[in-house]
């Protein structure tokens, strides 16, 4: 009878086991959302600013890029970047004043130049997305704009707030952003920064400090006035500039340039706002294509379409195909993946759109072929996954500390030191190694795709390549062991002293996973005979010795802000030293004749003069060789065949309104993928029962044999 | 209410009073050495510059964010005060005061930590609650069926998997069960939560792994407990008596190996609360345990002081409630 139940049993599990053998047991969201036009990403780091004014990070500007609109944006398809209208009718033209007021025309030289006018005029009719901040009463009185404790204390999410509003975005939401830039209390990071161009800004902030001093109330920007930034009428606004400064254009499509309604900021300050953790930095307005409706940065961060969004024609659409308007995805899904494995693996499910390359699976989904072409395996063919490389706007770099005795300074033999070290430190190798080949050893500063980047044999560093073959070849070791016996070293021992040449190491790195990759920048040393000493420390030790100039040899690196070659050169220009000003030259590196040019090239137009100026300064800071150029990254990006317009634009944020998803396409390959497979899980529990009963039988035995039955 | 009965209660109040005054020092003590440690590490002027950004950073907003957030006091002597202000002024006095009436404030970065602390709690809760209960009667049940078999091959097969589970390192369980389970198998999500119902496929691979992972430890320690139980006098007696052996182990020798289980299980506590990092990283739980790593990582001195201070309430709470368990478990204790 018991064994008869049992069977029952083990028949009836299988029979349920196998009605759900269906697909999608794995699904990691709802199945209702299955076929919903939704997009699926991942994030590694929890943005820590929404704030326009404050975020400044690429993992933040995934989603303030989908939300605020600048007046500028990049061009999705056009290389070399190219700057495009947003939300202004035109890209605005600097106009240039002099002294007394005078207006200058073309291309004025800076000495020249007092004031830059940049007059910029607003599309009408562009909405803010759906907030409470903007909710009026029948009186048409702000609803959620003088809240007493008592009705904040029972919100604590902007969902609590049951009605919404909007209202048409004007210029005067530009020039506020601006003001608040200066905020006392919002610690913009480029406050400083824009002190040196926006006029009266620096004077403003410090006006700014003292009304909040003075008064315990919070600072209403709209009755503080500044010379920087003006209304002219509803939709135009002005902003004036100190200096000359072309690349301010950039600057422009920046989210710290996007808007900011001034009723966000009444609605977040209330007191009682904060302490409940609402506030503008996590809970965004904007105008853009979407909104953030979810916002919880531990596990999900969700936009959607803003219902109140105008819509903006794909690049180059016809205006009268009204399926042509952006955005086409409804709603965007990230989910946190800390460690790599699970999202991979969720990628490979069709749970995620796109992914990029894991290193732990990089054998596994990219081949190379014989010219070192990048391609992808056949396994990942068949599933239709699509892979896109670009060369990434940025450089790895090794500095040398110009301040330091030994590498540093000007003398022959500091330089031939720095140029044998150069060409020992084979950064082929080390991308090969160390980043699967995904990167191009860098001949200079500028990456590939910014203007004054040269190719082929004309753009080579000749201090550390010679031209062979058609491409770049690394000078020959013997060249860099001459060169090191010419600073006076022969086979790294100093021919003076008899010394063996130590040189340091700085970096953050530490740990296994380090070091393999600090043992081979020891090799690389070793060639020459130089015993290289790593100092690993922790990033603020290591941020402080290099503000210092304590370090003497460290490497570090660059993302572009904007695709102009001064946002590479500034990085080298002496009065932005670390030991002088904080600034961002982190090498310490000074060369009148650099900066002189440096002057004049961020100043000018790209065109060819600009053009030879820019190759003079990259003889200039070859020559002298204060960074081993290292190289520039490259991004692999991997994407499912239901994933339209994949296409890799480096500089834009905002390309989500770009994208595509065939949602039927997705929801068969899941199915398809995802088949779970469950009779290992029935074995195993029937190998236990199994392995139990004779243990169960030993038992009953010995309790018989006990008492004698 | 009878007199004994009176004394008891009398006494445990007296022994609760006795051990909350200790906890004072103990907890000042903690906070005075997460001070130190946190800000031999990391200076007012650093936990700045990571919370402002690394690039353009100036001097100016780097002074702004210190004095806002009061880190620009001295650390624990303010020599240019006089009076009581030499130790008020100070940012240990600052935050700790507070500490003590449960009040965390606000992280660096502007969260109420209370609210986020008790979004979190729920989480790690949901995971460690589980793999405890579930990971004790498994082991609980395991050691008592070795124990039986105790001097045979099963015993000596059961201590052999017991010590090979233990070598394995608990990374090895979460990549093994990710990769059988969901990629393999494909029978529940890799990783992420939900809400409600939702998040019931979600929390099965941890909370299996969490148990599996635990078995060979637990089992192999209570197996210990169990066989120095199962050669004492009054087990003899009791089968003397004629009990079965199953009435001998769950009513005799279980029972009275109740006070290292319960010394176990009371010192796990804390951690039920503040989550375990590696199972939240690897399944995408937003528990606690990444809430104070995220907090390391980003110098959010508020959070980790925070979380440290909680830790040790909940641990000094752990050993009350173990001492008063002891008292539950065997009469002949009196604290």
């Amino acid at each position: 009878m018991i064994m008869r139940g049992f069977r029952s049993l083990l028949v009836a599990c299988f029979a349920l086991l196998c009605a759900c053998s269906d697909s999608g047991w794995n699904n990691p969201y709802p199945p209702t959302d299955d076929s919903e036009n939704i997009f699926y990403g991942s994030f590694s780091e929890r943005p820590k600013h929404l704030d326009p004014v404050s975020s400044y990070s690429e993992n933040e500007a995934v989603f303030t890029g989908q939300i605020y609109e600048p007046v500028l944006q990049y061009h999705f398809f056009d290389r070399p970047y190219r700057l495009e209208p947003l939300t202004s009718e035109t890209v605005p033209e600097p106009i240039y004043y002099d002294q007394n007021g005078s207006y200058l025309e073309g291309d004025p030289l800076s000495e020249d130049v007092h004031e830059v006018v940049y007059r910029i005029k607003i599309k009408p009719g562009i909405l803010f997305q759906p907030h409470p901040c903007f909710t009026l009463d029948e009186k048409g009185e702000y609803l959620y704009h003088k809240l007493s404790a008592q009705e904040i204390e029972s919100k604590t999410k902007l969902s609590d707030f049951s009605s919404n509003g909007t209202r048409e975005l004007i210029a005067a939401d530009y020039v506020y952003q601006i003001k608040r830039l200066m905020h006392p209390k919002l610690h913009s990071p480029i406050a400083g920064f824009m002190s040196k161009y926006i006029k009266d800004l620096g004077q403003f902030g410090n006006r700014l400090r003292e009304a909040s001093i003075e008064s315990s109330r919070t600072l209403d920007l709209r009755a503080h006035e500044f010379l920087g930034a003006k209304i002219v009428d509803r939709y135009t606004y002005e902003i004036r500039l100190s200096k000359k400064y072309p690349q301010f254009k950039y600057w422009l499509a920046m989210s710290f340039f996007a808007p900011v309604p001034w009723e966000a900021d009444a609605f977040f300050d209330q007191p009682g706002m904060k302490e409940h953790n609402l506030s503008l930095d996590w809970y965004p307005v904007g105008t853009g294509p979407y909104m953030l409706t979810e916002n919880n940065p531990n596990r999900r961060m969700v936009l959607e379409k803003n219902p109140n969004y105008r819509g903006e024609l794909f690049p180059g659409a016809d205006e009268s195909d009204a399926e042509s308007l952006m955005p086409y995805i409804d709603r965007a899904h990230y989910s946190l993946e800390k460690e790599s494995i699970p999202g991979w693996t969720k990628f490979l499910q069709g749970y995620y759109d796109a992914s990029g390359v894991v290193s732990d699976s990089f054998d596994q989904t990219i081949q190379f072929n014989t010219r070192g072409e990048a391609s992808l395996t056949e396994d990942m063919k068949r599933k239709g996954i699509n892979l896109v490389t670009a060369v990434r706007s940025s450089i790895s770099y090794m500095g040398f500390n110009m301040v330091d005795p030994v590498v540093g300074g000007t003398s022959e033999q500091s330089l031939l030191l720095r140029r044998a070290i150069s060409i020992a430190i084979d950064y082929e190798e080390l991308i090969s190694i160390f980043a699967n080949g995904r990167g191009t050893a860098a001949q200079g500063p500028i990456p590939p795709g910014i203007f004054g980047y040269v190719e082929g044999e004309n753009g080579i560093n000749p201090y550390v390549y010679k031209w062979a073959g058609g491409q770049a070849k690394r000078q020959n070791l013997e060249v860099a062991k001459d060169l090191l016996f010419r600073a006076g070293y022969e086979n790294g021992v100093n021919i003076n002293t008899g010394e063996p040449l130590t040189l340091y190491f700085d970096t953050v790195s530490s740990g296994p996973g380090s070091k393999v990759m600090l043992n081979w920048y020891r090799k690389q040393f070793s060639k020459l005979g130089i015993d290289l000493v790593v100092r690993a420390t922790d990033y603020n030790r290591f941020q402080e010795k290099v503000r210092k100039g304590t370090v003497q040899i460290f490497s570090w690196g660059w993302n572009a802000d904007y695709p102009d070659p001064e946002n590479f050169f500034f990085l080298l220009y002496g009065p932005n030293a670390k030991i002088v000003s904080q600034g961002e030259n982190a090498v310490n590196y000074q060369s009148e004749e650099f900066d002189d040019l440096f002057v004049r090239m961020r100043s000018m137009a790209n065109g060819i003069e600009r053009q030879e100026v820019i190759n003079r300064m990259l003889e200039i800071v070859r020559r002298d060789a204060p960074w081993v150029w290292g190289f520039h990254p490259t991004s692999y990006t991997l994407s499912h065949s239901w994933y339209g317009n994949a296409v890799p634009n480096l500089m834009a944020r905002n390309t989500l309104k770009y994208k595509t998803i065939e949602v039927s396409s997705r929801s068969q390959k899941r199915d398809e993928w995802n088949r779970p497979i469950i009779w290992p899980l029935f074995a195993i529990t029937s190998l236990i029962i199994f392995a139990l009963i004779p243990a169960w039988c030993v038992y009953i035995a010995r309790e018989r044999a006990r008492f004698g039955e | 209410m009878s007199i004994s009965l009176e004394k008891g209660l009398g006494s445990v109040s007296s022994y609760l009073t006795r051990r909350i005054l200790y906890a004072f020092p103990i907890l000042i003590g903690v906070n005075f050495i997460t001070f130190v440690l946190f800000f031999v590490v990391n200076s007012p002027d650093d936990m700045a510059r990571v919370h402002l950004g690394n690039r353009y950073v100036t001097e100016d907003s780097i002074s702004n964010w210190k004095s806002e957030r009061g880190y620009d006091k001295p650390l624990f002597i303010a020599l240019d005060n006089s009076g009581k202000k030499v130790f008020t002024e100070t940012i240990f006095f600052d935050k700790t005061v507070r500490l003590f009436t449960f009040d965390f404030g606000q992280s660096d970065s502007g969260r109420d930590i209370s609210y986020d602390i008790s979004e979190r709690m729920w989480p790690s809760l949901l995971i460690s609650l589980p793999v405890l209960c579930l990971g004790l009667l498994f082991t609980l049940s395991f050691a008592l069926l070795i124990a039986f078999f105790r001097g045979t091959y099963i015993d000596s097969s059961a201590v052999i998997l017991c010590v090979s589970m233990m070598s394995i390192s608990g990374l090895f369980y979460i990549i093994g069960g990710q990769y059988l389970l969901s990629k393999l198998l494909q029978i529940v999500p890799i990783s992420g939560f939900d809400d409600g119902i939702a998040s019931v496929k979600f929390l099965i691979l941890p909370i299996l792994i969490g148990v599996v992972g635990g078995l060979g430890h637990g089992t192999r320690w209570y197996r210990t407990i169990f066989l120095e139980e199962i050669h004492r006098d009054y087990v003899r007696t009791a089968r003397a008596k004629g009990l079965s052996e199953k009435g001998v182990l769950y009513q005799h020798v279980l029972r009275n190996a109740l006070i290292p289980i319960v010394t176990g299980v009371v010192a796990l506590l804390p951690s039920l609360f503040l989550g375990s990092l590696i199972t939240e990283a690897f399944f995408g739980i937003p528990g606690l345990g990444s809430y104070t790593i995220d907090a390391i990582q980003s110098q959010d001195f508020a959070i980790v002081r925070a979380m440290v201070f909680l830790g040790s309430v909940l641990y000094i709470l752990g050993l009350i409630l173990t001492d008063v368990a002891y008292t539950l478990v065997d009469p002949r204790i009196r604290l």
